[in-house]
């Protein structure tokens, strides 16, 4: 079967969505994503010359509201769920 | 007879006529759940204590509980809607101890509107999956046939439904997961158009088709429901500002009249022989009550599993992208710096199946891919779209099945990803096409496992589809039927 994506592509994609694969995963998610790749050819078969893409089903468009300070959640509120936390801040390792 | 085997209308009036009490009721319903959930796994939670403190309030109230439309009624909701103050998972286990600080505008309306929440259904791991194998919690059993699936991803809240431990239920649809569990369970689902129901407070999987709908025992409580969820919600940019009909008194006008289109492309080959005969003597009932039949073309049906499973998982990689082990949900311990907590936490944390789609999402929206698969297949649900658009010029409804077979047995599709997306082949449209679809009991295979008629509608016409269903119940009795617990 011709290959669509390498193995070397999907660490590099596993890397992009921040998620770490085994090695053992690695060669069945770089087999699955083949097969599944495989399959999409299909849409190269439909001419798509001058439409425009559908990224939402319905019409709105630029849902404004006025910029007035409307009420929010409580900090502590927004902290519970925290798996480490202090009294104001989530904390996390060191980012620098 | 057992109030946990009525619908939402038969025990409005009793609860109105103060016939039953509210606790009475929920504790009728609580008192079956535990004595058949621990074998079906419909619920991940029960709020046991919450709901008979909500039904006593109810009790207490000395006005008349015909004011409230859903007064006493217990319900189940998949656990992919936030409830404030009650563990939602989404089925995973990045979440499994996540509690949600405001609930769904959903929720809020139900709530408004006197609804008992028993608890939170079981799901396919955030709404990935039509099966509800993926779930991080363990799978539902269709009580149909504990061997096989009740479908998903709304699998526990089909299978809640048609096991009568509950009145009625709220499911998601993205691709199919209301329409096909309640398929496979023997119960009615309805996914309302894109923007008629808010998805404030759903937590999002594919933000351009996720739906939040009701999953019932019949089509006048799916319209009854409806009534309660549809409308605007300012914070909802993608809710829809246009009025709500009355869908409750429209549904029981006569089909008399009414055009109704048969894709000819919905009829796949390997199709279960049980099924096609049992959507095809239902078109011809809807014939017999006054309609007029006609077969129609989808051209591009055949496109609409590559299409959906580039643009869904393209969606899907963004959205869950903020499950980082920051704020919220699992962070994996001990990890020496930022990327690693990310990385750790979110592999540690997503099931096999959300890995899949993330990687399929991220690969297809990276530079050098994203013009041949996500932009191509946005033109082509384009096409999608418009293939509906000009059906619609010559029908008011189209009907066709949900699934190309029954319920599968557990563990039968789960080792072939591919096999499993393309089982979707008949709901995926109508979810790119964003227009409203209603699934119905209309007949059992040989082995007595049920099998639904897709009902499907214009934008915004929830109406004529919940006519179509309501009128075809009147005169047939599939949805009467319950599986033998």
């Amino acid at each position: 079967m011709q290959s669509k994506i390498t193995r070397e592509e999907v660490r590099h994609v596993a890397r992009l969505a921040r998620l770490e694969l085994s090695e053992d995963d690695e060669v069945v998610m770089t087999h699955q994503m083949n097969t599944i790749l495989e399959y999409m050819d299909a849409l190269n078969t439909v001419d798509t010359t001058g439409i425009a893409p559908t990224t939402h089903a319905i019409q709105n468009r630029n849902v404004f509201r006025p910029d007035r300070v409307l009420g929010s959640l409580h900090r502590e509120a927004a902290l519970a769920n925290a798996p480490e936390k202090d009294q104001t801040c989530f904390i996390v390792p060191k980012v620098i | 007879m057992d109030p946990t085997a009525l619908t939402i209308h038969e025990l409005r009036d009793l609860l109105i006529r103060r016939q039953v009490g509210a606790r009475e009721l929920t504790k009728l319903f609580l008192d079956r759940i535990e004595r058949l959930d621990a074998r079906l796994h419909a619920y991940l939670a029960v709020q046991g204590e919450t709901a008979l403190r909500e039904a006593d309030r109810l009790d207490r109230r000395g006005d008349d509980l015909r004011t409230l439309p859903l007064a006493g009624i217990p319900l189940a909701v998949k656990d992919v809607i936030c409830t404030r103050g009650v563990r939602t998972t989404c089925g995973s286990r990045i979440l499994e101890n996540f509690v949600p600080p405001y609930d769904a505008t959903v929720i809020e309306k139900l709530r408004y509107a006197g609804a008992v929440f028993l608890g939170k259904a079981n799901m396919d791991e955030f709404a990935m999956g039509s099966s509800t194998e993926n779930s991080g919690f363990g799978p539902t059993r269709n009580p149909w046939d504990p061997e096989r699936v009740p479908g998903g991803s709304s699998g526990g809240s089909a299978a809640a439904v048609a096991a009568d431990l509950c009145a009625g239920s709220l499911g998601t649809d993205t691709g199919g997961s209301i329409r096909q569990p309640a398929s496979f369970c023997g119960v009615v689902g309805l996914k309302p158009t894109y923007g008629r129901v808010s998805r404030f407070g759903l937590v999002a999987f594919a933000s351009s088709l996720d739906q939040i709908g009701p999953i019932t025992k019949d089509v006048e409580d799916a319209g009854l429901l409806l009534q309660v969820l549809a409308g605007h919600d300012s914070r909802d940019s993608t809710s829809v500002d246009l009025p709500v009909p009355d869908y409750v008194s429209g549904m029981h006008e006569p089909i008399k009249g009414l055009r109704l289109g048969i894709p000819r492309e919905y009829f796949v080959p390997g199709m279960n022989p049980d099924v096609e005969e049992a959507v095809r003597a239902a078109v011809r009932k809807c014939e017999e009550l006054g309609a007029e039949v006609m077969e129609i073309s989808l051209p591009h049906t055949e496109y609409g599993v590559a299409a959906y499973y580039i643009i869904a998982p393209a969606e899907a990689s963004s959205n869950l992208a903020r499950y980082d082990g920051v704020k919220y949900g699992l962070r994996a311990a001990g990890s020496r710096d930022l990327l690693n907590m990310y990385r750790q936490s979110r592999s540690r944390g997503f099931g096999p199946e959300v890995k899949r789609r993330i990687m399929l999402g991220t690969y297809v929206l990276s530079a050098g891919y994203y013009d041949a698969y996500y932009r191509k297949a946005s033109q082509v649900r384009t096409l999608i779209r418009q293939d509906f658009l000009n059906a619609f010029d010559r029908c008011d409804a189209l009907l066709a099945p949900v699934a190309p077979v029954p319920a599968f047995k557990i563990g039968e599709k789960s080792d072939d990803p591919l096999q499993m997306y393309l089982s979707d082949v008949l709901t995926l449209p109508a979810s790119l096409a964003g227009i409203p679809g209603l699934s119905v009991p209309c007949g059992f295979s040989r082995e007595g496992l049920p099998i639904g008629l897709q009902i499907l509608g214009p934008h915004m016409r929830e109406d004529v589809i919940l006519r179509i269903g309501c009128q075809f119940q009147r005169h047939t009795d599939h949805h009467r039927i319950k599986p033998s617990l």
